[in-house]
C-alpha cells in the first residue's frame, strides 16, 4: 500500500505551465478541480456508509452499555475487561494463533514441494495444475460444507473408509474435542496451498535458467541448488504469502463456522465465533464490539509492523 | 502489493522448448527413469488429494442413495431424486438470491472501481492523496471486523430509518467500494501513455466519453483481473448475507447449505447438489478466465 503512494506520479492534468500556484480562480480551474469529485464520489458515499460509519460505531459501541430500549449508557472499558477476562475469549485467542501460525506454515511448505513437483510446461503438468488450484476459486463456505461429509465420523464415512484401507481405526475427527482443531487445520491447509502455489510458482518461473546451468558445472547437488538458488529467489515471494496469510487468517471466521460451529465443546472456537455468537446469538453488542476492535488494533499493529520491516529492508 | 497486470509475465518471455534438465528446479528431464515414474505417482496423490473432493461431489448429488455418507466416485443408483428434492427445498430460489447479489455486487464494484481510478490516477486535484488513503484503509475494515456495527447500519441506513437489510442491497452495497480493485486499477490507469488523451481532449471530447471510448478500452486486461476477483470476494462472502438477511428465504447458495446440513429430512445428496450448484459459476468463470487470475495473484494480489 505504501509502495502504491511512493509511486505517485504527476498525471498528465494540468501539469506544464511554470505558473505560480495561486492564479486567479477561472470557471475552467474550477470545472478541472470539481469534476475529478464527481468520479470519486460514489465510492466515497458508499464508503463512508458501509465502511466507516459502521467502524466507527463499532469503537463507540464498545465503550457502551448497549441495550435496545433502555438507551445506552457510557461504561468506559469495561467491555474490553469483560473480553479480556472471558475464559473462553482466552481460549478463542489460542485457536486463533495456533491456526493462524499451523495453517500458514503447513500452507507455505506445502505449496512449495506441490510448486516444486509441478513445474513445467508440459501439457499434463498444465492440466493437472487446472484441477489442484480448483480449491482456490471455491467459496470458503462451499469447501467446509464439503469436508464436513468427508469427515463425518461414522464409520462409512469417506475419511474414516480411506482410513481402514490402510488398517487404520475409525476417527471422530470434527467431533473429537482433541483432534478438531487439527483437523480444521488441515482444511485451511488445503484450502490456502494451491493459492500459494500460484504465488510460488510464478517465482520459480522467474528464476534465470542460465543459474541452474552454471551450478550444474560446478557440481552442485539437487539440495544445494534448491537452498543456494531456489529458496532466495523465492524470498520475497514467500515472505509477501506469509504476511498476507498470517494476517488475514486471524479473521478466520467462514470455515470453522461451517465445520464445526467452534464445538465441539468450544475445542475449536476462535476470536470470530466467538464475536459472532455474543453479538448476534446473546445479543452483547458492546462486548462484541470491543472484541472486533481489539482484533481491528491486532489486524492493523500487524500490518504496520510488516510494512515497517520490509520497508526497512528495501531501503537499506 | 504493488501490482502490474500488463507486466509480461516471465514464462512468456522464455522460449517454448522441450523440457531440460534446466528447466525446472528439481531439474526433472524427460525420459524413463525412475524419478520420472515417482514424479508421475507422487501427482496422481496430489491430484486424488486437490481433485477428488470435486469429483465426489458431482457423484454424490446424483447418487439415489444419497444420505448415506459413504461417497464413491460413480454414482451406486444415478438418479435425479437430489435435484427434485433440492426444487421442493427452494434450492433455486438461493441460487437466485446469490445470482442477484453477484451480477448487482459485481456490476456496481466494477463501476466504482472503474470511476474511482479514472479520477485519482488521470487527473489531479486537493484531496486527491487523501482520497487514495481513504480507499486504502477500507481495505483494513473487511466485514469480519465490522460485523456487528455493519448489521445495524444495515437496518438503519446512515440514521435515515431507511433499511437495506432482507433486500439484496444488503449485501450489493457494503461490496461495492473494494479497496483492492480501486488499488490495482489506479495502478493500472497511471501507466496509460497521455498523448492519447491529450489529443482526445484537444477534438473537444468529454470526461465521461474519454473515459468509456479512450481509457476503458485499454484497460481490458485489468478488468479481467478486477472482475474475476471480484466475483470471488462476492461469492465468497458468508457473514455479510448472515447478517443482511431477514429471513432463511434471504440467504445466498453458500449461507443456505448450512440450513440444508440442519435441515433433519434433507439427504446428503441434496446438500452435495446444492454444493454443485454453489460450484458452478465459480468454475465456469476459472475455466474462462484463468490467466487473469493466476496473473493477478502471481503478481502479489490479494483474495481478501
Amino acid at each position: 500500500m505504501t509502495s502504491a503512494l511512493a509511486h505517485e506520479r504527476t498525471p498528465l492534468q494540468g501539469s506544464g505551465s511554470g505558473a505560480g500556484r495561486r492564479r486567479p480562480l477561472s470557471w475552467p480551474r474550477i470545472k478541472r478541480q470539481l469534476i475529478p469529485w464527481f468520479f470519486v464520489l460514489p465510492g466515497l458515499v458508499l464508503a463512508v456508509l458501509f465502511k466507516f460509519h459502521p467502524a466507527v460505531d463499532g469503537i463507540w459501541m464498545s465503550f457502551q452499555k448497549v441495550q435496545p430500549f433502555l438507551g445506552n449508557e457510557w461504561i468506559g472499558l469495561q467491555n474490553y475487561a469483560d473480553v479480556l477476562g472471558d475464559q473462553r475469549f482466552i481460549d478463542a485467542m489460542e485457536h486463533t494463533v495456533l491456526l493462524a501460525v499451523g495453517q500458514t506454515t503447513g500452507a507455505v511448505l506445502l505449496a512449495f514441494c506441490l510448486a516444486l513437483l509441478m513445474e513445467g510446461a508440459s501439457r499434463p503438468l498444465r492440466w493437472a495444475r487446472t484441477a489442484v488450484f480448483l480449491p482456490v476459486v471455491t467459496a470458503l463456505a462451499i469447501i467446509g460444507e464439503v469436508w464436513r461429509i468427508l469427515l463425518f465420523p461414522s464409520e462409512s464415512g469417506f475419511a474414516n473408509s480411506v482410513l481402514s484401507l490402510f488398517g487404520l481405526p475409525t476417527q471422530q475427527f470434527l467431533s473429537d474435542p482433541s483432534q478438531a482443531l487439527w483437523w480444521v487445520m488441515m482444511v485451511g491447509i488445503w484450502t490456502a496451498a494451491p493459492y500459494n502455489m500460484i504465488i510460488i510458482m510464478a517465482g520459480l518461473v522467474g528464476i534465470d535458467r542460465s543459474l541452474y546451468e552454471a551450478a550444474a558445472m560446478d557440481g552442485i547437488t539437487t539440495r544445494q541448488r534448491i537452498w543456494y538458488i531456489v529458496l532466495p529467489a523465492l524470498r520475497p515471494a514467500i515472505s509477501v504469502v506469509l504476511t498476507l496469510a498470517a494476517i488475514r487468517s486471524l479473521r478466520i471466521f467462514t470455515e470453522v463456522y461451517v465445520l464445526t460451529g467452534g464445538g465441539p465443546a468450544g475445542a475449536t472456537e476462535v476470536w470470530m465465533t466467538r464475536t459472532f455468537s455474543l453479538g448476534f446469538d446473546s445479543n452483547n453488542l458492546g462486548v462484541a464490539s470491543a472484541a472486533s476492535v481489539l482484533l481491528l488494533l491486532v489486524t492493523l499493529a500487524l500490518t504496520v509492523a510488516t510494512r515497517a520491516i520490509t520497508h526497512r529492508k528495501e531501503t537499506s | 502489493m504493488t501490482m502490474r497486470a500488463n507486466a509480461p509475465s516471465a514464462a512468456k518471455q522464455r522460449k517454448v522448448h522441450a523440457e531440460g534438465r534446466f528447466d525446472s528446479a528439481l531439474g526433472w528431464a524427460p525420459g524413463w527413469k525412475i524419478s520420472n515414474v515417482v514424479r508421475v505417482l507422487l501427482c496422481l496423490v496430489v491430484l486424488a488429494v486437490f481433485a477428488l473432493p470435486f469429483l465426489l461431489v458431482l457423484s454424490g448429488a446424483f447418487d439415489a442413495q444419497g444420505d448415506s455418507t459413504s461417497l464413491r466416485l460413480i454414482p451406486a443408483e444415478p438418479s435425479l431424486a437430489s435435484v427434485r428434492a433440492a426444487e421442493r427445498l427452494g434450492v433455486f430460489g438461493y441460487f437466485a438470491n446469490s445470482f442477484i447479489i453477484v451480477g448487482g455486487g459485481l456490476l456496481l464494484q466494477v463501476a466504482v472501481a472503474v470511476l474511482t481510478s479514472y479520477a485519482l490516477a488521470r487527473h489531479r486535484f486537493r484531496g486527491r492523496a487523501l482520497v487514495f488513503m481513504l480507499f486504502l484503509t477500507t481495505m483494513m475494515l473487511p466485514e469480519e471486523v465490522i460485523a456487528i456495527p455493519l448489521s445495524q447500519v444495515l437496518g438503519d441506513v446512515a440514521g435515515t430509518g431507511l433499511s437495506v437489510r432482507g433486500t439484496p442491497w444488503g449485501v450489493i452495497l457494503p461490496v461495492a467500494v473494494w479497496g483492492f480493485s480501486i488499488l490495482v486499477m489506479t495502478e493500472f490507469m497511471k501507466d496509460i501513455p497521455g498523448e492519447i488523451e491529450e489529443a482526445a481532449r484537444l477534438d473537444g471530447v468529454g470526461e465521461l466519453r474519454m473515459l468509456w471510448s479512450i481509457v476503458l478500452p485499454l484497460c481490458k486486461p485489468v478488468l479481467g483481473v478486477v472482475t474475476i476477483f471480484g466475483f470471488m470476494m462476492i461469492w465468497d462472502q458468508y457473514l455479510l448475507p448472515l447478517i443482511a438477511a431477514d429471513s432463511p428465504a434471504d440467504y445466498t447458495l453458500t449461507v443456505a447449505l448450512g440450513v440444508l446440513r440442519n435441515d433433519p429430512e434433507t439427504g446428503t445428496g441434496v446438500l452435495l447438489f446444492g454444493a454443485l450448484l454453489a460450484l458452478l459459476p465459480s468454475l465456469i468463470i476459472y475455466l474462462l478466465m484463468q490467466k487473469s487470475l493466476i496473473r493477478g495473484i502471481s503478481s502479489g494480489a490479494t483474495k481478501g
